[in-house]
């Protein structure tokens, strides 16, 4: 400004009253530092966010910004469980807390939110972080605290692959990988000779499902292979490609909004290929709220499920809209008493899936409860619960659900095809896995 | 060759969007020159009014209806409120005021409508027309959204050029103390400036929701926009909806033949051969002194 | 009042700035051991918004050109960080920084070149398309949305007692002061004032023999080597390079924090960075204490946000130092000697408007409240009679 740079006398009294300011502020800061929070910041000085009555647990989600839609139910249905679950009685006597804190999706924040979490929150772990590229960015500063860093919201592999470089991370979902394997072999087994197009997320979650995939699907097979990217809703040249080229199965990797676009793309081209999809995109209550308005045939409004009928997808948990399973029927209790504002879907589901497996861990953990001692009792492994499949924790893998089953979806239902699959990240075989899911308990205490 | 076809109708349709916002800031320029940077957010508050009164009334064009109008108030309203505070500061100012409104205008569509997405319907039929056997992709809903920019553009050429009102604005835009002077309510003009340009926001947002609504929803397509209008000559109306067009149809062929990631750096490289050989936009005739 | 000389502070502007510098330093020392281990990362976070805010106030305050796209020269410096650190492990941490503001200083050449014929909102416009698409362009040619990983800053080998994120606060600090040092000392000089005339008239600045283009690049190349500079630090303290830290949000908030702060002043660059990196955090903290729904709670932070930077901008129009140094100047007795500065000026100091273009033409809308001068014709960079 012309105004400072002509005078040769600088004046210091407005530095000295900004640094007063400065100083100020960073008072303010420090003061939050010295408020001790609700859920124990006090405890054993050896296990911080742990006390004889409370745990805390922290979490960095996003729930603003473009990646918001959706997973911004994921924290609200977790502490809705953990709420019921402490109400009746708690884990060991302790009540669980989840504090969630936003970061946008943007890696920089996540590192703010999740040291924060960390050094001034004192949390006993962190839980069910979100996303591949922000939680990457905390991998290390997890692991060099010895942070639980327990059950990542994210199928990518680097969260359970190396126990010995990050012995304090544990993934939850089965990886992209797994995903993309099983849906290659079902391709393979049943679809063989049809021309086949995928079309994915530019990011680790496609990369890794078509790895995955490549694995079974002959590629001569492979007619096209389409990307899209989140920051573009406009994905009709991709469907325009994919068509012209005559796919006759479209495999994606593709989050729900991107899985209606294409459904909504595929009518406007008048091309109807067999699409198979990953989990990731496929909740039921999801598609069918977001296509329904589109459903109109010959004047007619028809249910947003009939878009969806006869779409394939995968999943490891009970459909958010099978009511006859009784974890669903659980799940929907937790839900009306605590979160009925919030729609019930896939997203709910997956929340209090993860909630229910941490209560697990914390009971087997037992009344002494120590960073490492849920770390141990994570990966002694063999937890039964609302998976379809099992988990595969143990010393040296620290990757969650191994597996998952393919479903047709009809009638607004999910049709299982065949049996859950199981298999492993690298070139391992797909097996069948056939033990039955227990029922879920009454009162969302875990047995063990 | 129909992939080639299919490619261009869809970049038109796309196109079309994307001129019409760029449209409504060269409206937004001339008039009070202005960097409008909240026209996106104030664009998608009129289409989810739209989506409130539709899903109310049942009816899509009481809701489009809807939208336009609340184009033109809330565009009048936020002129005469907050834009009047910054007028008469420096430039920047303003840039910095719009940007505050539109994180608050994403913000509060947040708070009411949460963050998720909503189905947003067409205009019209999303189907694409058939060709004997093939089915384009261009539909009753696309051909709606090139006629109706079309219109606009043609109806606000008209306005400016040929009528009273028009003269008027260009008038206290260009010599606003000459203006005064002769009896022209330059700040109605202003405000009838800024009116016009939400409108023509409002139906930008309409052609370019559907099928998702979000908070989110129109940030690219402001940014488009912008590139479009800069591309065109922020002081030329047909150079924005050429820009848009342009624009359009680049996004998808790239897409289209290449790879979506490059999209917006293929139209960041166009704006910058375009700028490298005309600084002032494709349409602008610059009468500027060079000494 | 005048300070006797020995209490007065130096002529020399090296000297001078040196002397803040230092004052700087200690100053912060002193607040960084007294604060616990995470609000380290917060003044790191500071130090290197502010370095980038310091180097685009002095493109858009000194210079008069507007850029949009300060987070994409970021981009730059911390994936060439990034890269280095992972494909050069053994280089010193200094020497990929130094290479980031090389790498980040050549981009800001050509960009100021290509952007040297234009003006105003074109620069805002060409800007704008660099700050959406060179993280695309990122996302497409390294490793997409993962980015590529820094290792985490550990304690230094000659201070083995000092936690990583004091280490960290520490040098990020360093840096800072050390560009606002080269900053103030570039303003003061002869490029400085080239600077300041190119901006003001750049008519009058050509026919006194300045090369305003060559000035104006460089210019560029100032503000990105100090973007360079400070995305090398971001990739350091958020431990990666990734295209989503990069977005249209950082440019568009560094804006922000330029012109709160105070345009074309350096001091102001730090109250806008502190504002910038703490105003979500107390909004954040202060949403926290209502019971609100979810979809209020979650937005609410963002709201204020939105809320305060409008407010600033009405209440202190000249920003934060400028609204400062008025209300000092209230105060000060030596006002002959202020309001002669201020006569040859003419009227109060106001902040050119930085569109850089030709004379200082009616640059806001015609309102009801005139602007000083207003030359009879409308200056040559808007069209007149095109067809709309």
């Amino acid at each position: 400004m012309r105004g400072f740079h002509r005078l040769r006398r600088t004046s210091l009294v407005p530095l000295a009253v900004g640094v007063a300011l400065a100083l100020a502020a960073s008072a303010c800061g420090t003061g939050s530092d010295n408020k001790s929070n609700s859920g124990g910041n006090g405890g054993t000085a050896s296990t911080p966010g742990v006390t004889d009555t409370t745990i805390l647990l922290g979490s960095h989600q996003p729930l603003t910004g473009p990646a918001a839609p959706g997973y911004s139910k994921i924290a609200p249905a977790a502490q809705a469980m953990f709420n019921y679950i402490n109400d009746n009685g708690g884990i060991n006597g302790r009540k669980i807390t989840l504090k969630y804190v936003d970061d946008g999706y943007n890696p920089t924040k996540t590192v703010d939110v999740t040291r924060q979490l960390v050094q001034q929150d004192h949390v006993f772990a962190m839980m069910a972080g979100l996303g591949t590229p922000t939680h990457s960015g905390v991998l290390d500063f997890l692991n060099q605290n010895k942070v639980p860093d327990l059950f990542v919201a994210s199928g990518a592999a680097k969260w359970g692959d190396t126990p010995d470089k990050f012995p304090w991370t544990t993934g939850y979902q089965p990886t992209y990988v797994i995903e993309g394997k099983i849906i290659g072999q079902y391709v393979k087994q049943n679809l063989a000779g049809k021309k086949v197009g995928f079309l994915t997320q530019d990011d680790d979650f496609g990369r890794d499902f078509v790895k995955g995939a490549d694995m079974y699907v002959d590629p001569a097979s492979v007619v096209a292979r389409e990307t899209y990217t989140t920051a573009n809703t406009n994905i009709s040249a991709q469907i325009s490609n994919l068509k012209a080229k005559g796919a006759e199965v479209v495999l994606g990797a593709e989050i729900p909004a991107f899985v209606a676009l294409t459904i909504l793309g595929n009518l406007a081209a008048d091309y109807h290929p067999q699409m198979i999809v990953s989990g990731v995109g496929a909740d039921i209550p999801t598609l069918s709220g977001l296509l329904e308005s589109f459903a109109k045939q010959g004047g007619k409004t028809v249910k947003g499920t009939q878009l969806i009928e006869g779409l394939m997808a995968t999943g490891y948990l009970p459909a958010s809209t099978d009511s006859s399973n009784s974890w669903i029927q659980l799940f929907t209790k937790v839900h009306d008493k605590y979160i009925s504002s919030i729609p019930f879907d896939g997203n709910v589901v997956y929340g209090m899936s993860q909630a229910y497996l941490f209560a697990q861990a914390a009971t087997r953990a037992g009344k002494d409860l120590t960073r490492q001692s849920i770390i141990d009792a994570v990966e002694k492994g063999g937890f039964t619960g609302p998976g379809l499949v099992p988990f595969q924790f143990s010393k040296t893998n620290h990757n969650g659900y191994g597996g998952t089953q393919i479903v047709k979806i009809s009638g607004g239902l999910a049709n299982p095809q065949g049996t859950p699959m199981v298999t492993d990240d690298g070139s391992g075989a797909i097996n069948s896995y056939t033990t039955q899911q227990p029922a879920a308990p009454a009162n969302g205490i875990p047995v063990s | 060759m129909s992939h080639f076809i299919d490619l261009t109708l869809g970049g038109l349709t796309i196109g079309a969007a994307i001129a019409a916002i760029a449209l409504s800031l060269v409206l937004i320029w001339r008039a009070t020159r202005i960097l409008n940077f909240a026209q996106g957010g104030m664009a998608l508050a009129c289409a989810y009014i739209a989506y409130s009164v539709t899903n109310h009334s049942g009816s899509y064009w009481l809701g489009f209806a809807a939208a336009i109008g609340a184009g033109l108030v809330g565009g009048a309203l936020i002129e005469r409120s907050l834009i009047r505070l910054v007028e008469n500061k420096p430039p920047l100012n303003a840039v910095i005021v719009t940007l505050g409104l539109l994180v608050i205008i994403q913000a509060g569509l947040g708070m009411i409508y949460s963050v998720d997405q909503h189905p947003f319907v067409f205009a019209f039929d999303f189907h694409g027309y058939k060709v004997g056997h093939t089915s384009l992709q261009f539909s009753p809903a696309s051909l709606f959204a090139v006629l109706s920019v079309l219109a606009v553009a043609v109806g606000l050429f008209v306005v400016f050029k040929y009528t009273a009102v028009g003269l008027r604005m260009r008038s206290a835009a260009f010599a606003p103390e000459v203006s005064r002077l002769l009896g022209v309510r330059t700040n109605r003009m202003l405000t009838l400036g800024w009116a016009l340009s939400s409108a023509v926001g409002a139906l930008a947002a309409m052609l370019a929701t559907p099928p998702l609504i979000s908070p989110n929803a129109l940030d690219n397509l402001f940014v488009f926009g912008f590139t479009a209008a800069v591309v065109g000559g922020l002081d030329s109306a047909v150079g924005a909806v050429v820009g848009g067009v342009v624009i359009g149809l680049v996004l998808n062929y790239v897409s289209g033949y290449g790879t979506p990631n490059l999209s917006t750096g293929t139209a960041l490289g166009i704006l910058i051969v375009v700028l490298l050989v005309r600084p002032n936009g494709l349409f602008t005739r610059a009468t500027a002194r060079r000494v | 009042m005048r300070l006797p000389s020995w209490l007065r502070l130096p002529q020399q502007t090296l000297l001078r700035h040196a002397l803040f510098a230092v004052a700087g330093g200690i100053l912060f020392y002193n607040l960084s051991i007294n604060t616990s281990d995470f609000q380290q990362i917060r003044f790191a976070q500071v130090a290197y918004t502010l370095i980038a805010v310091a180097g685009l106030t002095v493109l858009v305050g000194l210079n008069g050109q507007l850029s949009l796209g300060h987070g994409a020269l970021m981009a730059f410096g911390g994936y060439t960080v990034a890269l280095l650190q992972k494909d050069r492990p053994t280089w010193p941490l200094w020497l990929d920084l130094l290479l980031a503001v090389l790498v980040t200083a050549v981009v800001g050449a050509v960009t100021g070149t290509a952007a040297a014929r234009l003006r105003g909102p074109y620069l805002a416009g060409a800007t704008l398309a660099l700050a959406v698409g060179v993280p695309g362009l990122a996302r497409q040619y390294f490793e997409g949305d993962t980015g590529i990983s820094v290792p985490l800053v550990g304690s230094p080998s000659f201070l083995p007692s000092l936690v990583g994120e004091r280490w960290m606060a520490w040098f990020s600090w360093a840096a800072a002061l050390l560009t606002l040092v080269l900053l103030a000392n570039l303003a003061r000089s002869r490029l400085g004032r080239e600077w300041q005339a190119a901006r003001d008239d750049e008519i009058a600045a050509a026919l006194a023999g300045i090369w305003v283009a060559r000035v104006q690049v460089i210019a560029f190349v100032v503000s990105a080597g100090a973007a360079g500079l400070a995305g090398g630090l971001l990739a350091v303290v958020s431990v990666g390079a990734k295209p989503a830290s990069f977005s249209l949000l950082l440019s568009v908030g560094l804006l922000a924090a330029a012109i709160i702060g105070g345009l074309g002043s350096l001091i102001g660059a730090l109250w806008g960075s502190i504002i910038i990196v703490y105003l979500p955090v107390w909004a954040d903290d202060l949403s926290r204490n209502f019971e609100l729904p979810a979809k209020v709670s979650d937005n609410l932070p963002l709201m204020m946000y939105g809320a305060a930077l409008i407010i600033v901008m009405l209440l202190a129009p000249i920003g934060i130092q400028g609204t400062l140094y008025r209300v000092v100047r209230l105060f000060r007795r030596d006002r002959v000697r202020i309001s002669a500065a201020e006569a040859v000026t003419g009227s109060a100091p106001e902040p050119a408007p930085p569109t850089g273009s030709g004379p200082p033409a009616a640059p806001a809308a015609p309102s009801t409240h005139a602007p000083a001068a207003v030359p009879a014709t409308p200056s040559g960079e808007s069209a007149e009679g095109t067809a709309p």
